[in-house]
């Protein structure tokens, strides 16, 4: 069923995997409506690797909480070539199931039929190379191999856009360099759009054809880069890290106005 | 062209330097489990009990032995009480006490847990009925379910049903006690993951929630057994009739109306090999392999 939706959606060429037009979004502070996100817009072709980075307070997380549809925005419209997956920084995993029943459940979720739930499932975990490791339960697989089956559960969702919010800041930076790789090439493999909030300057710069900068309370969209360094880059490239350079200036000149105010 | 090629090896290199890195890494990164040889179980498990059990045995044979407690009508011989058992033993009525409570015991566990668990369900997910019975849900656990006894008498009369009036009253808010902490508990993660990938509603409770929320039902079960076993002695003592046949509490009654200071001990004794035995065996296997299934058991 969902299948049948999301490639009827393909047909009539979406020219967006999210559009986000003229959303802002407040919550209900102790010093009344706070003010979060301002009058964002924003457009993620299809196929396209966004990252979105920020210093803390700059509400890159509710906007893709916005974008996922776990939220409303208090103004604006958010539009999405089906229903964007979602990959969190912990891993999210559920305990309870293995590591293939958990992408499993997704595929049951989508309305994949029985009998091909368990192939599809082999299939992705060999995608993110963890082939054999169906039967694992979630404690026994390190944090690397942890979010690769989490990734692998989003793929099973068949999204074209996939979100993710600081999915690999919690793992050490050996591991982070492998993901670094295997995201790119598995973004390149399927073809999939990537909304991708950091607030690691190089880790954006490694990642993304765009970058885009939000000012911190309220959430603006400060300045964005085009990133034409082929890929696949390395995170330590000199012109990985010259442009890394560049946005860093520019995000601390965000964080200064905010102590001179 | 040139540009094309080095891009394309370039490609490659990274696929293998990453794939290598990464077996590396998982191989560095998980450690195979062992299981527990059972010899090592025997001396950490198994012996500490056995060894307390002969500790209090030998004192208690000291406080006959060496005079310091006098009275047998007080204190009875471990020899006493076993001669006790022995004799119930002979003449058939040992395992028939045993029988007669936990028959009653657990039927009533089951009607406690067929009613606590929608109960349970409900007032997790439904506000309204949250705040009108939720604190006296909570409440009624601190209530001695002895309490509960002389109205079900004169509601019920002194019958099997009085029994399981009790137990239920008992029972029954402990476990959907249980379920209810369970569910509160349940990550918001785990909720908010389970959304984006579709799971609402009904679908929501059944793939998420609820398995989310089983750690903290079982433990409500395992209180909740320890609660009708109570209700039912509490029951059994008070409420003793011929009818009824003579179940752990009704045999401690006896022993106290006879007299009989072995046979109260006799009857203690069962009470609570009964209490242990069912714990060990149902609940305690059952908790921790959900606990180990999901990483929760950590190894002293």
């Amino acid at each position: 069923m969902a299948t049948a939706v999301a490639k009827a959606e393909q047909a009539e060429s979406v020219e967006y995997a999210a559009r986000i037009e003229h959303v802002s979004k407040s919550f209900a502070g102790p010093a009344g409506q706070q003010l979060v996100l301002d009058d964002i817009t924003l457009d993620v072709a299809p196929g396209e690797f966004v990252t979105l980075l920020g210093a803390s307070g700059c509400g890159k997380s509710t906007l893709l909480n916005l974008v996922a549809g776990l939220d409303d925005p208090s103004a604006g419209s958010i539009k999405t070539d089906g229903r964007p997956a979602l990959m969190f920084q912990e891993h999210a995993l559920f305990p309870w199931l293995t590591a293939g029943k958990n992408i499993e459940l997704a595929l049951k979720l989508g309305g994949v039929p029985k009998n091909d739930r368990r192939d599809r499932a082999e299939e992705l975990l060999e995608l993110v190379r963890l082939k054999g490791s169906y039967g694992k339960r979630v404690h026994e697989l390190s944090g690397g191999m942890r979010q690769r089956v989490a990734l692998a559960r989003a793929l099973a969702q068949e999204s074209r856009l996939l979100l993710m919010d600081e999915p690999f800041a919690a793992l050490d930076a050996i591991t982070r360099d492998v993901l670094h790789d295997e995201l790119t090439r598995i973004w390149a493999e399927t073809g999939l759009s990537v909304l991708f909030v950091t607030h690691n300057v190089r880790e954006a710069v490694r990642l993304a054809q765009r970058v885009i900068l939000l000012s911190s309370r309220p959430g603006r969209i400060a300045r964005e880069w085009t990133v034409d360094i082929p890929q696949p880059r390395r995170i330590e490239d000199a012109p990985v890290a010259e442009l890394s350079l560049e946005i860093t200036d520019q995000l601390r000149g965000e964080i200064r106005r905010h102590g001179q105010q | 062209m040139a540009s094309s090629d080095t891009k394309t090896a370039r490609t490659d290199e990274t696929q293998d330097r990453s794939a290598g890195l990464e077996a590396g890494l998982d191989a560095l990164e998980t450690s195979a489990a062992t299981r527990t040889p059972f010899s090592e179980t025997a001396r950490t498990k198994i012996l500490p009990p056995l060894v307390a059990t002969a500790v209090v045995l030998v004192i208690w044979q000291a406080l006959i032995s060496f005079d310091i407690v006098t009275d047998p009508t007080k204190l009875p011989s471990p020899g006493d009480v076993a001669a006790e058992f022995k004799d119930a033993w002979l003449e058939g009525k040992l395992l028939g006490y045993i029988w007669t409570s936990v028959e009653r015991g657990l039927l009533g566990f089951l009607l406690a847990l067929a009613i606590g668990t929608p109960l349970g369900l409900i007032v997790a997910r439904v506000k309204f009925v949250r705040a009108a019975i939720g604190p006296v849900l909570s409440g009624l656990q601190s209530l001695p379910s002895v309490a509960w006894v002389p109205p079900a008498v004169l509601w019920l009369g002194l019958n099997n049903s009085m029994m399981y009036a009790v137990i239920l009253l008992g029972a029954v808010p402990s476990i959907a006690n249980g379920l209810v902490s369970g569910i509160d508990q349940v990550p918001p993660l785990f909720l908010r993951a389970g959304r984006t990938m579709g799971a609402t509603g009904w679908k929501g409770a059944w793939h998420i929630v609820l398995p989310a929320a089983l750690p903290g039902y079982l433990a409500g079960l395992k209180q909740g057994w320890a609660f009708s076993w109570r209700s039912l002695m509490a029951a059994e003592i008070i409420a003793s009739s011929p009818d009824l046949g003579i179940g752990l509490g009704a045999l401690l009654e006896n022993g106290r109306n006879a007299s009989s200071m072995p046979m109260i001990f006799e009857a203690i004794f069962l009470i609570l090999f009964v209490g242990i035995a069912v714990d060990l065996l149902i609940f305690s296997p059952l908790e921790r392999r959900v606990l180990r299934s999901r990483g929760l058991l950590v190894k002293g």
